[in-house]
């Protein structure tokens, strides 16, 4: 327990700041998809170093973080594949040219 | 000093205590063991598979009648040698338009993923790098690191037989990792542990009959099987297919950085068969094996020859799948077997019979998966042949 | 160990910037695995080895590879302009530093009730025993979710034969 607990906190924190930078600069869907894997990242980190610092005795923060993860494969599988549908009748992916609904 | 009774622990023991009487402190010793650890395994590991690239030309050449490497040194021995001094000799070209850091990157990772596995593989009882408590998921989590390393090299070397093989790459490892991860599961719930030491120590029953490659038959049939395609071996080979895109993802590489790839498919396939002894074969246990603990690594390394024998055979004998016949083994046969398997196997061992029994039961269900799957598999085969026989008939007029 | 720490997590945010800064998307695709890794390093810091294992597993085995496989499926992407930026960009860097600096305010600020106790030896026991028990539910709906996402991402992808 050398390592203080804010030390990691910060260090996710930097993670998900610059994931959501990812997310909101991006014009790439693809990209920011990334940024979201990234703040994804950056809230386990926080759940296991929770659990590691002030309720190491029983898992609930490393079962939380598996569920996270679950749900990080199915939010990329289905992410994915409506970018690859899209990129197929639309010819591209960048999210401020997919503006069907604007008049 | 009684020579048969030392045990490979008190060698490490007496090593620890000349170090630390030598005035080292414990957690400099602790550095100084992992890096001699790993500095051996790595030794171990590299030097190995000149041999083993050897032994698989010969054993490769007998089976097809041939005599193999036979010119330099005694029994070529020495062949392999003289190849990778060819091989270090050779320019080293790096394509114009390719992604330069990717492009020599991948080779890199395509070792270290091989290497990394070595760390949790039991050579003797107590004899292994870190005896981690997800000591099988973590082998999983290395392998899936390989089909990035060989996607890396088909999209970097800006080629499009390289890209055909890096998708390959992709479609093949990640099918294959679900049997092989279902395949791996069976002796963990077996031993009710996911450390590879404590999975080796517990087949030691019944003197050689408690090995999980006689009790789950069918279990070990579904992890040869996926092994091939994760250690890309005929006739799962479609990712390196000579005749079909030239030579796959490593297409472009030449000199030294081809000779990384190639290190790491022969290593990849001796860790492999090494995963296999750990999880089927017993590991280092054999006889005599609780008196004299140093014989473990006899064992071991001879089962391990034994299973790398089987793969090069396997290897030297059948053809190469397409790759729509590869998926459907995947998808259609293997998957659904390795899941009836695994459900049924948690229910035997859940019943909890006494020790003689459930493995016998576990005997009895796998036999009878084996023979139903492949009685099912035979049925789709024909009626396949018969739909193809009616689609290709040539319809003759009526007169 | 602080040593340890603070090089990992450097070169985990360096990856992540990476990520996020990277025009070539293969690129950027390539230093999201480093970061997954990176993230993987500091779970077996925090004595979390079955949650690294699975990290890398599923974020690298999987959702990794998922990304290169998409990026290389759709060739145009792989073009100079795919890793351009939008033009609220600045205000974006601007803000997500003002939202880092307050978090890292908030967070040196509040003291956390830390024990110090070792982690439990069968911790993936009670890990799994914590899935199929109190968990159960949730456990389940996860597995549900899966499920439906995977038969939703093929039915969104598959490529329709127009009927003529």
């Amino acid at each position: 327990m050398t390592i203080p607990l804010s030390w990691y906190l910060l260090f996710a924190a930097a993670l998900f700041g610059i994931g959501f930078f990812g997310v909101l600069s991006r014009r790439n869907a693809v990209a920011a998809l990334m940024g979201v894997e990234l703040m994804l990242n950056a809230v386990n980190i926080n759940l296991v170093a929770f659990w590691r610092y002030v309720r190491p005795a029983d898992l609930t923060g490393q079962i939380f973080a598996i569920f996270v993860l679950a749900v990080a494969a199915a939010e990329a599988a289905v992410g994915l594949a409506l970018m690859i549908a899209i990129y197929r009748t639309r010819r591209t992916i960048n999210v401020d040219e997919i503006d069907l609904l604007k008049g | 000093m009684d020579w048969s009774q030392i045990d490979l622990r008190t060698v490490g023991v007496l090593w620890n205590q000349a170090l630390q009487n030598a005035g080292i402190a414990p957690p400099l010793l602790t550095v100084i063991n992992w890096v001699v650890a790993a500095v051996v395994l790595l030794f171990v590991g590299l030097n190995m598979v000149i041999g083993l690239i050897w032994l698989e030309r010969k054993i490769a050449a007998r089976i097809q009648d041939r005599l193999g490497p036979n010119r330099v040194g005694p029994f070529g021995l020495l062949q392999t040698v003289a190849d990778a001094l060819k091989l270090l000799t050779k320019e080293d070209v790096t394509p114009t338009d390719a992604d330069r850091i990717t492009y020599n990157l991948a080779p890199a990772l395509a070792v270290f993923h091989v290497l990394m596995t070595l760390a949790v593989i039991p050579f003797a009882d107590g004899v292994i790098g870190a005896d981690l408590n997800v000591g099988v998921l973590y082998i999983v989590a290395f392998g899936s690191v390989g089909s990035m390393a060989a996607l890396m090299a088909g999209w970097a070397s800006n080629n499009k037989y390289a890209l055909v093989g890096g998708f390959r790459v992709v479609a093949q490892l990640l099918s294959y990792e679900i049997p092989l991860v279902f395949a791996m599961m069976i002796p963990v719930l077996a031993a009710g542990t996911m450390r590879m030491n404590g999975l080796a120590e517990a087949q030691g029953q019944f003197g050689g009959l408690g090995w999980y490659v006689w009790v789950m038959p069918c279990a070990f049939f579904i992890f040869l099987a996926a092994t091939l395609a994760e250690g890309e071996r005929a006739p799962f080979d479609l990712l390196e297919a000579e005749s079909e895109i030239v030579a796959g993802f490593n297409i472009e590489y030449s000199g030294m950085k081809f000779a990384w790839f190639f290190l790491a498919f022969f290593l990849n396939s001796w860790v492999l068969s090494a995963i296999g002894t750990t999880l089927f074969l017993g590991g280092w246990q054999g006889p005599f094996v609780d008196r004299i603990p140093a014989l473990g690594v006899v064992y071991f390394f001879a089962k391990t020859m034994v299973m790398f024998w089987v793969l090069a055979w396997i290897r030297a004998t059948f053809p190469r799948l397409r790759i729509d016949q590869m998926m459907d083994f995947c998808w259609k046969f293997l998957v659904p077997l390795a899941l009836v398997l695994l459900v049924g196997t948690a229910i035997i061992l859940k019943l909890g019979l006494p020790s003689p029994f459930d493995g016998l039961a576990l005997l009895v269900w796998n036999l009878a998966l084996l023979i139903g799957g492949f009685w099912l598999l035979g049925k789709a085969q024909q009626r396949a042949v018969y739909a193809s026989k009616r689609a290709f008939t040539p319809q003759l007029p009526r007169l | 160990m602080s040593l340890l720490f603070l090089v990992l997590a450097l070169l985990t945010l360096v990856m992540a910037i990476g990520t996020v800064t990277a025009r070539n998307l293969f690129h950027a695709a390539l230093f999201l695995v480093g970061a997954f890794f990176g993230v993987a390093t500091i779970y077996v810091l925090l004595e979390a080895e079955f949650l690294a294992v699975s990290q890398v597993i599923i974020y690298i085995g999987a959702i990794a590879t998922l990304i290169v496989f998409a990026i290389m499926l759709s060739r145009s992407m792989m073009g100079r302009e795919a890793g351009g930026y939008n033009r609220y960009w600045v205000a974006a860097a601007v803000g997500v530093a003002a939202l880092w600096s307050l978090l890292a305010l908030l967070l040196t600020t509040v003291s956390f009730p830390v024990v110090d106790q070792p982690v439990p030896a069968d911790a993936i026991v009670q890990i799994g025993a914590g899935l199929i028990g109190p968990y159960l539910i949730p456990f389940e709906v996860v597995s549900v979710l899966l499920v439906v996402a995977l038969m939703g991402a093929v039915m969104i992808a598959r490529e329709r034969h127009r009927q003529r």
